[in-house]
């Protein structure tokens, strides 16, 4: 449970926020050319074609690039420094913004192997994909 | 089709960027500063067909027409540019773009932002303590990195640059010292310029290594601070910069990328969209970097710079670390980088904090950058860049075409 600033959903991203919400992570496919799309598209960024579907990834990834913030970029952030703040590249391709949780910031690296976990917001249903050591 | 040549910068004006402004309106600010650039060219604004603004906070729409209004302006070209610190170069090419194709003869390019200063503490009115706000403001933020970014605390600019840099470091290898070099040598540089907002304060290395860690690997001190002022160029047509009171610093290039919003989605740090602004631009203008003799590259951050020099091709990929650490990158040194100081000594006023690198290469190719002028200068480069690597403009000037 962290105070975040809450997401705010749309109806065509609802699919990623109630597969989290029971533990799973999803991304979309494109029907046409096979590409994982993220964040969410009505058209597939590399055919354009707009056969989308929601399809269950490993939540397998490496650390393509990380920081540990030291100063809270918002107030509400506040509490939680310092926090480890990552971009993950999914086994799939696509890359994500994240948080390292479940390890001392000084053990994160660029390349290291991480699995998708899950975090709840305070004041809020939404349950957010984080990442954690593999 | 190329650029080279179209059209010419003839008059600059630029506030000394300060910490707040007193109580002028924003268009009262770029008022001033859009007389006195017309007036620097030595040019009536009667004189002003075009004219180019940005988004601005209190103006919800209708920003070129608002301004325009209360400059009694009436142009046949008008337009927004919304590329963040890219916003000023791209300003420049399409001012020329405009004028080439017809559309207007001599074209202002305004930017500015104000600041207020934060009323104090006052204990006295003891109010209940307020809840921190959940959702980002603008609450209308739809973004998608509004809903995939900021719950993470990717939020402004620091934790997004400090991710370049570590990413950089990995791959190429980059010290704390390397990166330190590139804000203590623009210091120099603002000790030479009695606009610049540090203009008073030395800098070590030492002092930037000192500084408080904000988000690893970075340090206060290698990041810009924010400011206020205003900047406004004049852009005229080939055959009236004649008529002009100042002499031209030609545009002979410009290039421009948009690769990405999030940073999650930026390209890899050799397929930069910076690489692509600086190649095109530097073959439009049909100058390479080694001809270049002023570079004045956005520097938000200490790692923006490094990234632009060897994208823009100044050095070898991956090189960017030593090649700062064995050249002298003052206005006196054998490679002039910022000789205004850059956005971190010079002071970041928003929009015009990134036309800042503009106007100095126009003024240093026009023979008026003072104490800092470098002497024989035929060549300038000036970078803009956006959002965290996400927006790119750059522009070739010369002294002649």
């Amino acid at each position: 449970m962290s105070t975040r600033l809450i997401p705010p959903r749309t109806e065509s991203t609802q699919p990623y926020w109630d597969a989290a919400a029971r533990g799973e992570l999803v991304v979309q496919q494109c029907g046409a050319c096979n590409f994982h799309v993220f964040p969410p598209r009505a058209n597939c960024p590399a055919c354009g074609s707009s056969e989308l579907s929601w399809k269950p990834v490993t939540g397998q990834g490496t650390i393509y690039t990380y920081t540990v913030a030291h100063r809270a970029p918002h107030p509400v952030l506040a509490e939680q420094c310092p926090f480890t703040l990552a971009v993950v590249e999914l086994e799939e391709g696509p890359r994500l913004m994240t948080n390292i949780i479940g390890c001392n910031p000084e053990d994160v690296e660029v390349g290291m192997r991480v699995q998708v976990a899950y975090e709840d917001i305070d004041d809020s249903d939404v349950v957010l994909p984080v990442f954690k050591p593999a | 089709m190329s650029l080279r040549g179209a059209a010419a910068v003839v008059g600059v004006a630029e506030l000394a960027p300060k910490r707040h402004t007193g109580d002028e309106t924003i268009l009262e600010l770029l008022s001033g500063v859009a007389v006195d650039a017309v007036s620097d060219a030595g040019f009536a604004m009667a004189d002003v067909d075009g004219l180019i603004v940005h988004p601005i906070g209190g103006l919800p729409g209708f920003v070129p027409a608002t301004v325009a209004e209360f400059l009694g302006l009436q142009p046949t070209f008008a337009e927004v540019v919304d590329l963040g610190g890219a916003t000023g170069a791209g300003m420049v090419w399409r001012a020329a773009a405009a004028i080439q194709a017809g559309q207007c003869n001599t074209c202002l390019c305004l930017t500015g932002t104000r600041r207020r200063r934060r009323p104090a503490h006052s204990p006295s009115t003891d109010q209940p303590e307020k809840r921190t706000p959940r959702s980002i403001r603008p609450s209308n933020d739809r973004s998608p990195q509004a809903e995939f970014d900021y719950p993470y605390g990717m939020i402004g600019a620091n934790v997004g640059y400090a991710m370049l840099a570590t990413r950089y470091t990995h791959e190429y290898g980059l010290t704390d010292k390397q990166r330190a070099k590139v804000a203590v040598d623009q210091r120099t540089n603002a000790n030479a310029n009695p606009k610049a907002i540090f203009h008073d304060q030395p800098l070590t290395i030492d002092d930037v290594l000192n500084s408080e860690i904000i988000a690893e690997p970075l340090h206060m001190l290698e990041i810009v601070m924010p400011a206020a002022g205003a900047a406004a160029l004049v852009v005229t047509k080939a055959d009236r910069v004649a008529d002009a009171d100042q002499p031209p610093a030609w545009l002979l290039g410009a290039g421009e990328s948009v690769t990405h919003s999030s940073f999650a989605q930026a390209p890899a740090l050799d397929a930069t969209g910076v690489g692509i602004a600086a190649r095109n631009a530097m073959q439009q203008a049909g100058v390479t970097p080694g001809d270049i003799g002023l570079a004045s590259l956005y520097d938000c951050y200490t790692i923006m710079v490094l990234l632009t020099l060897e994208e823009a091709g100044f050095c070898k990929r991956g090189e960017a670390g030593s090649f700062v650490e064995s050249h002298d990158l003052t206005y006196r040194g054998d490679f002039p980088l910022n000789t205004h100081g850059g956005q971190l000594s010079f002071g970041q006023a928003g929009m015009a904090g990134g036309m800042s690198h503009v106007t100095e290469a126009v003024r240093q190719i026009q023979g008026r950058a003072g104490d800092r002028q470098i002497a024989g200068l035929e060549l300038a480069y000036a970078h803009g860049n956006g959002g965290i690597i996400a927006e790119q403009a750059g522009l070739v000037f010369g002294s002649a075409v």
